[in-house]
């Protein structure tokens, strides 16, 4: 598996620092936890990895390949796949049609094979059975059928976990993945991030609530004020002065 | 008799420019006010090659959807990275443009003179000139494009163009090309409003800068927003109530400078209401109440 990496890492908002220098090496894979108190640049610094924002100094590295300037489309495609803080869904459309969305390389997305391919391609019927596959795993099989809009916020979150899965992507980055839902949705996540990691998959998630990150977690970075401050076992970095400070003051 | 005709055949020819416009705005998101300055580079493109060089209409009219479709890369490929306020305002420069062309270079268009004795279309030696057989034509274009549009977007390319039109973030954060997409989407709509184009100018034989104005995109997309984006009937409904409605002006004993305003307040009012009372149109699926 490819090393997932970054180096020197810089952002600004103005004139204010989020990400100062920041370097990080992530396992190949396993569940990683980012944690940091608000501001911290947590999300920023997933934002500049999936190229949804630019650094303005350092490198993004997936082995060899070099991530800065690339579309955020284009390093999803290099698998990549994240879900975001706030929600964010196709509401307007069904539950089975958001996964089936995100399924990657499909012909009739080509405008040639959309307009001139009759009947339905075995593709579409498998990428079906695979949107099924990754709604029973998150325990939205029965509502495959309704539109995205009506599901529960917490539905909505188990159901932006499936689309991210259903990308096939080999690297996750989720943005507070259980933020705000139920402690049953909660606990369905964290096995379904021990279900990724035992497909041999890199799960990177933020994540606040540190019982969680002691219960999930293989590793763990602390982040503050743009920096990473600790890294390595939970259970070890937990226990460091410097981040009890960050956390407890 | 003629009369009923006539309006029908306007019905299916705005059909067929509803239809296209709606693929970008109702399903892809794309709100442009150049919807009737490719409507227009059809109509001139198939006129000149008719009128100068005596070229058939089949040749006509691929000839103006292609010269629509490139025109319209020229306005999307800078535009459609920026945010979607910009690109509307790019689209309503690109409109003042054509329209200043179509009105300016009279050498080729002869300015606000029009192009004349637009020959009929011909196919295999059959002349289409009476006002039945031009419907019949109107309309086998205007299905044409009602089933290239039902197919596109009820395949997964206009899975990815609905989920353009409502979080183009996470269509691009599941690996979408989303810029690809969205040139794609209005290119077509381009292509096929130029396609509307040449049947006008068949059909009326006279075509000058006046058809192609900005007032005149902004009928097309209140047609779309009226009729309801998105949904099978609604460019169909739209166009029909939009087309058939001021026609009453007519039987009301106005003159016709003082119907021509009403006209427009007309639209401007159902507009309005539509937009505050029913979002998603008549028939839509989409709504602009957002």
């Amino acid at each position: 598996m490819k090393n997932f990496r970054c180096n020197g890492l810089t952002k600004s908002f103005g004139g204010v620092h989020v990400l100062t220098d920041m370097s990080v090496e992530f396992p190949t894979s396993g569940i990683v936890a980012l944690v940091g108190p608000n501001g911290a640049g947590k999300t920023t610094l997933l934002n500049i990895l999936t190229g949804f924002l630019r650094a303005d100094a350092g490198r993004v590295f997936l082995g060899n390949r070099d991530l800065i300037g690339l579309s955020p489309y284009r390093i999803s495609r290099l698998g990549i796949a994240r879900t975001f803080q706030d929600i964010r869904l196709i509401t307007a459309i069904s539950v089975i049609e958001n996964v089936l969305l995100s399924r990657p390389n499909q012909t009739r997305e080509h405008l040639l094979s959309a307009l001139f391919y009759f009947g339905v391609p075995a593709e579409e019927v498998q990428n079906h059975e695979t949107a099924l596959k990754f709604l029973r795993a998150v325990g939205l099989e029965e509502h495959s059928g309704i539109l995205a809009g009506e599901l529960s916020y917490g539905q909505q979150k188990l159901l932006t976990l499936a689309c991210c899965m259903a990308t096939e992507a080999h690297i996750l980055l989720l943005d507070e993945p259980m933020a705000g839902v139920h402690p049953k949705a909660a606990l369905q996540i964290q096995n379904l991030l021990r279900g990724l990691r035992n497909e041999g998959k890199l799960v990177i998630f933020i994540e606040h609530d540190l019982a969680v990150v002691r219960q999930v977690a293989e590793y763990l970075f602390v982040m503050d004020a743009g920096r990473i401050i600790a890294g390595g076992r939970p259970t070890e970095v937990l226990e460091r002065p410097e981040v009890t400070e960050v956390y407890f003051g | 008799m003629d009369y009923i005709v006539h309006i029908l055949i306007l019905v299916a020819i705005y059909s067929l420019l509803v239809v296209s416009l709606d693929l970008a705005l109702g399903h892809t998101g794309l709100v442009s006010v150049a919807h009737a300055a490719f409507y227009g580079l059809g109509a001139y493109t198939s006129s000149l090659l008719a009128v100068r060089f005596g070229v058939t209409f089949g040749v006509g009219i691929l000839a103006g959807m292609l010269v629509a479709a490139l025109a319209s890369f020229l306005l999307s490929m800078p535009s459609l990275r920026l945010h979607e306020d910009y690109f509307m305002i790019a689209s309503f420069g690109f409109q003042m443009i054509v329209f200043n062309i179509f009105n300016n270079w009279t050498e080729l268009t002869h300015g606000p003179l029009g192009i004349p004795g637009i020959p009929p279309p011909r196919i295999l030696g059959w002349k289409i000139d009476s006002p039945l057989e031009f419907l019949l034509f109107a309309c086998f274009f205007a299905s044409l494009a009602y089933f290239l549009i039902i197919r596109l977007t009820k395949s997964p390319f206009g899975r990815v163009l609905h989920a353009i039109r409502e979080d183009e973030i996470f269509a691009q954060a599941l690996g979408k090309n989303t810029l690809r997409f969205k040139m794609i989407a209005f290119a077509i709509s381009a292509a096929l409003a130029a396609l509307a184009g040449s049947v006008y100018a068949y059909y009326v034989s006279f075509i000058d800068p006046t058809s192609f104005t900005i007032m005149e995109s902004i009928l097309i997309m209140s047609m779309v927003i009226i009729g309801g984006a998105g949904g099978p009937w609604g460019p169909l409904i739209g166009a029909a109530m939009l087309v058939m409605l001021p026609e009453e002006l007519r039987f009301m004993g106005f003159s016709s400078s003082i119907a021509a305003n009403l006209r427009q307040i007309l639209y401007g009012s159902l507009l309005v209401i539509m937009v505050i009372f029913r979002p998603r149109g008549m028939a839509g699926r989409f709504g602009f109440g957002r």
